[in-house]
């Protein structure tokens, strides 16, 4: 009898614990602790709405840069041989329009830093929730609680990779092609659930529907020091900050001198033909002049027909055509149109005895870097505006943009147009 | 009549159409989860997790912090008015140093510089013009709403 009173005071005793917990103001557990006005399912619901359409078009560039790199085509293009099925979707990268990745990959990079603020404000404003007792309500609460570790930890790991990656800072732990890849689906495999759940809810919120109530609504709410408007005029306001320091960096002129803090925003490198930007230095991808000069340099063309070796002079008397095309990066900033001058790809490939459309492997004087070669899809090769380029905007090229010859591809990623080309090989991939 | 063992196992599961949605969730996280810790699996999973609780339990409750001392302080000198004046700048600052540290700080000078032949100076220089833009125009608009207010006084306050 005694042991059961015992029981019984135990089990009260850990309610009471529990209620006095649920009381205790100075817990982020209890919904007491959190006392901004602002907070309620529809503010929250603002900001979800914004990230479902956000992120969603985060989601679908990324998969389409993903694609531009033609990762099926040959082992040298794919950062991520082991994707599996993550690589349903992928197709044969077009040539046109010839500004697509340009737009596609700013459009990504862009919209991804116009986010953050966004994205802030957003998990600032279900914070409370972080601490929310007791843990679970069901299985599938607990469940849907992890799930948002993925979310959370998802969102924050693809923006800090991207972020960190604009800046060339790699201290992520690993290639970024990888990490920032499967980490997407990581994330999206948690973003897609959450919308799902999230959705209805938010809005019926968002159309008044529903009183403003719930465990957001703070039960002692403090003095306002902001209204909803006012907060949601300074994220806002923070995202057009974000924007209008960014955008710049994917046109040349004076447009990139408003991307006063992003990564290749402001002045150009140098003045004159060969004054746009630059993907890789020669000196960081460690080039030698001496291997560039006219006595040392050959282009090593491989086809049916065998081995063609040809000096730039060469080059430059075979039929030359021209092309107005950007180059565009990964990182999110591009050129506007350079003017190209060269031998079209599809001609060398004829040199070799390739008269059909055809892939060709290109393979630069570069030791080092993922991307030291690179492979063409026969699309990419048949296009006339894809060109061995010899000259940039009426001048020889310059060593930094890939003396003495380099490939330019309408609408493909800025790294696979190859630098200080020496070795092409034509043929089926 | 309530038959608790009917309704118990429903209230414990929750929604079943909830449980195959997030059976489906994580049955792809994992599938790309596996390919995503396959390198260095430890790091990996140290930064996914890392980056959500650094932000929720570093980044959030130091800018709430910040944020509480200055409505504090300035609640305590009767000018809660001001205080858009103060956040609204420090806000938007912090944030372009939250984004762009790397360059800022000058942690990535070198790397930058070799990479892009571009200058890495002036990151922090354009930085800390920003804030002195953002906090002296707030601090203008200040003093003309103050003034505005001042001259809209009635006489009969003086």
């Amino acid at each position: 009898m005694s042991a059961f009173r015992h029981e019984l005071r135990g089990v009260f005793g850990r309610a009471a614990a529990y209620r006095r917990t649920m009381r205790d103001q100075r817990l982020p557990s209890s919904p007491g602790f959190w006392r901004s006005p602002l907070r309620g399912p529809r503010f929250t619901a603002v900001f979800g709405v914004v990230l479902l359409v956000g992120i969603t078009l985060l989601f679908v560039t990324g998969l389409l840069s993903y694609a531009a790199y033609n990762p099926d085509l040959s082992p040298v293009n794919d950062q991520t041989p082991d994707k599996g099925l993550l690589g349903f979707y992928l197709f044969s990268w077009p040539t046109d329009p010839h500004w697509l990745y340009r737009l596609t990959q700013g459009v990504h990079v862009t919209l991804g830093l116009t986010l953050i603020p966004v994205l802030l404000a957003k998990l600032w404003s279900v914070v409370p929730r972080l601490f929310a007792l007791p843990p679970a309500r069901s299985v599938a609460h607990a469940l849907e609680r992890i799930s948002l570790i993925l979310l959370v930890g998802g969102a924050l790991f693809q923006f800090t990779t991207g972020v960190l990656n604009v800046q060339v800072d790699y201290v992520f732990p690993g290639s970024f092609y990888t990490l920032h890849f499967y980490g997407a689906w990581v994330f999206f495999a948690a973003f897609v659930v959450h919308a799902a759940l999230k959705f209805p809810t938010a809005v019926r919120n968002l159309r008044g529907l529903r009183a403003e109530e719930g465990d957001l609504v703070p039960p002692r709410p403090a003095e306002p020091t902001v209204s909803r408007r006012g907060a949601f005029g300074l994220v806002s306001g923070a995202s057009l900050l974000m924007f209008v320091t960014t955008a710049g960096r994917s046109f040349d002129g004076p447009l990139r001198e408003t991307a006063v803090l992003a990564p290749r925003g402001g002045p150009q490198p140098g003045s004159g033909p060969g004054g746009f930007q630059i993907n890789k230095t020669a000196a960081y991808a460690g080039i030698d002049r001496r291997e560039t000069s006219d006595e040392a340099w050959r282009l090593v063309v491989t086809g049916r027909f065998g081995v063609v070796r040809l000096s730039r002079d060469e080059l430059l008397g075979l039929p030359l055509h021209s092309a107005a095309l950007p180059i565009a990066c990964v990182e999110g900033w591009s050129t506007s149109d350079q003017w190209w001058r060269g031998v079209r790809l599809r001609d060398l490939a004829a040199l070799v005895g390739h008269d059909e459309p055809t892939d060709v492997l290109v393979e630069s004087l570069q030791r080092h870097g993922a991307f030291r070669h690179a492979a063409m899809r026969a699309n990419q090769v048949a296009d006339p505006r894809s060109l061995l380029a010899l000259d940039v905007n009426g001048e020889p090229l310059t060593l930094d943009h890939g003396y003495p010859a380099r490939i330019i591809v309408p609408a493909a990623p800025g790294v696979l147009n190859t630098k200080w080309v020496t070795r092409m090989t034509f043929g089926d991939l | 009549m309530r038959r608790p063992t009917l309704v118990r196992p429903h209230l414990v599961l929750g929604s079943p159409l909830q449980l195959l949605l997030l059976a489906a969730s994580f049955a792809l996280a994992g599938y790309a989860g596996v390919r995503l810790l396959a390198g260095d699996w430890f790091q990996v999973a140290l930064w996914f997790v890392g980056a959500a609780l650094v932000h929720d339990l570093v980044l959030l409750p130091l800018y709430a912090a910040a944020d509480r001392a200055v409505t504090g302080a300035l609640g305590a000198v009767r000018r809660r008015e001001w205080i858009p004046y103060v956040r609204v700048p420090a806000a938007l600052s912090g944030l372009l140093l939250l984004v762009w540290f790397p360059l800022i700080s000058g942690r990535v000078d070198e790397r930058y510089r070799l990479v892009s032949g571009l200058s890495a100076d002036g990151f922090l220089a354009r930085w800390l013009l920003i804030t002195a833009v953002l906090f002296g125009g707030s601090a203008l608009l200040l003093v003309l709403r103050l003034r505005r207010a001042t001259k809209q006084r009635p006489p009969a306050a003086h």
